[in-house]
């Protein structure tokens, strides 16, 4: 088996029941009645918070990528993606239902109230147009540079998910201070990825200058 | 040189016409369906949650008096709900924590230091402290600052029985109460997530009210360790917080006791936490409240449903300034 069989034909689909091992333990545990006492805010806590790892899984993949030089790392990364968003979906769903009973005035007026509520449902409303375009044809369609900036979004709505996460807890913030300081190192690393870039860009161009007035 | 550019779409992506048209449908369709998913799924960890299981060790409290006129009708949360569900910070800040750890809890010997403005100050045993009170059961509604709620079989007595006893001066204007300071009984307290020990207080006129109780135990048993052993205070009226647990210290003063929660975060917990769903908290809604046990949430009631009894307390207090 060559490497690329071997990621699409074993390591993909090992991924792939490893993102649906948490819906699956929820869903053992709803029918079974051992979600706790609240197993209403135990599934919102649960489906939150792994929308939560998941997304910094996602953002994740490219630093691992350049540090370890393994490539078909990349192969993961649309597929974590999307599995945020499907977490973030049944998140936002129950919320919607159990706690809003499907009104949509109840909704707007969490989201206009309630900062909290406005960063996490802006954070999932960012990853719809990402898990929209994440096709290959959106890919071709958008342009690759075109497409790789609108998915600069996840960083937003990594940022804005740790920031609902913090905002909704009552006393400690320790796991939310634990997601921001990896989320501020995943983006931090591309931003001195980004500024060394430039710098040598600047000073290749220099010197090319440089050369041809010599 | 003419090239040929590929449609955007293809024919395959685009949606058929009559799938479009009646896309509304669609939409009510798969919500009604996800819905019923969701209620199958939850349903069942409901009904397990609400069957009773007492501790069959546990002291049972004999000639109960029982039939409050103060008592609600609404179904009782279980003993499971009750016990294992807590916010009781000095055993760690996970809901069920402390049901693991308050064993290390000793409810006996106990005694409580009564002081400040009143003509029998002194330590009283916790024997003495309820001595010639009879115990009665009280099943009040509970509702959380966090937004979720329980219907509770106290055993207790109401305070103002206690207070009398120690005849409280003309200077008593508020009564303060402290929970034990022990690391080794309570081990969260050795990590600063409060300002130990808890504090709490009340009004005098809200002391003496009626409804206001020193609870001793729950489901006609001795109140086990993790709800606040062996005694604490319940305000149905006013949030949870209020309901200070496992006393050891009551100061009557003259002025406003700076209560655990306030000295917190003054911004969005106050000295009186009446129960009001005109008042939000400011990270979230006091409109409505998860009864534990039910699927949707239910509207929350000013004064917690009991505002024909303590609604007079306030009368001409802004209650958004006194919240």
């Amino acid at each position: 088996m060559t490497q690329t069989q071997l990621v699409r034909r074993v390591l993909k689909p090992a991924v792939f029941l490893a993102c649906l091992v948490p819906a699956g333990r929820l869903l053992y545990n709803a029918l079974w009645g051992s979600l706790g006492v609240n197993p209403l805010e135990t599934l919102t806590n649960e489906t939150g918070i792994w929308t939560l790892r998941l997304l910094v899984a996602t953002i994740a993949i490219t630093p691992i990528r350049w540090l370890t030089k393994w490539n078909a790392i990349i192969t993961f990364r649309r597929m974590i993606g999307l599995f945020a968003f499907f977490y973030g979906c049944v998140h936002f769903f129950i919320y919607f239902l159990f706690d809003r009973s499907l009104m949509l005035d109840g909704l707007w007026e969490d989201i206009v109230l309630r900062p909290y509520i406005t960063v996490g449902f802006t954070a999932l409303a960012l990853m719809v147009p990402l898990a929209i375009t994440s096709t290959k044809g959106w890919i071709r369609r958008l342009g690759g540079q075109r497409w790789n900036l609108l998915h600069k979004l996840v960083y937003a709505s990594a940022v804005l998910g740790v920031l609902h996460y913090w905002w909704k807890v009552k006393l400690d913030v320790s796991n939310p201070m634990i997601y921001a300081a990896i989320v501020g190192v995943l983006l931090g690393w591309r931003l001195v990825k980004a500024i060394t870039k430039r710098n040598e860009a600047r000073r290749r161009s220099a010197r090319a200058s440089a050369f041809s007035e010599g | 040189m003419l090239i040929k550019k590929p449609a955007d779409i293809r024919e395959s992506e685009v949606t058929p016409k009559d799938w479009y048209l009646r896309r509304r449908e669609f939409i009510r369709v798969a919500g009604s369906i996800a819905a019923a998913a969701a209620t199958v799924a939850v349903t069942p960890s409901l009904l397990t949650a609400a069957e009773a299981t007492q501790n069959p060790n546990a002291y049972r409290f004999p000639d109960l008096k029982k039939g409050s006129p103060y008592d609600t009708t609404e179904k009782l949360n279980s003993y499971n709900d009750i016990t294992t569900y807590n916010n009781f910070y000095e055993f760690g800040l996970d809901k069920a924590d402390p049901a693991r750890y308050a064993h290390t809890l000793q409810p006996r010997p106990w005694s409580i230091v009564v002081e400040g403005e009143c003509n029998k100050p002194g330590r009283y045993d916790i024997e003495d402290f309820t001595k010639g009170i009879a115990l009665e059961e009280r099943i009040y509604r509970m509702r959380c600052v966090e937004a979720w709620s329980m219907v509770i079989p106290w055993v207790g007595f109401p305070l103002s029985e206690a207070i009398k006893k120690f005849e409280p001066t003309a200077k008593a204007k508020y009564v303060e109460f402290k929970t034990l300071v022990d690391f080794r009984q309570m081990p969260a307290q050795s990590e600063p997530n409060l300002q130990w020990p808890y504090r709490e207080g009340l009004r005098m006129d809200e002391a003496m009210h009626p409804l206001t109780l020193m609870a001793v135990g729950l489901y006609g048993e001795v109140l086990p360790n993790q709800n606040g052993a062996p005694i604490r205070l319940v305000v149905p009226w006013k949030y949870g917080f209020k309901g200070i647990k496992s006393i050891v210290s009551m100061r009557f003063v003259e002025s406003e006791p700076l209560n655990t929660w306030k000295q917190t975060r003054a911004s969005e917990y106050g000295f009186y936490a009446n129960v009001n769903p005109e008042v939000d908290h400011p990270r979230w809604s006091q409109k409505t409240e998860r009864r534990i046990g039910e699927l949707f949430r239910r509207k929350t009631l000013p004064f917690n449903g009991y505002a024909e009894h303590v609604a007079s307390l306030y009368a001409g207090m802004d209650l958004r300034k006194f919240y």
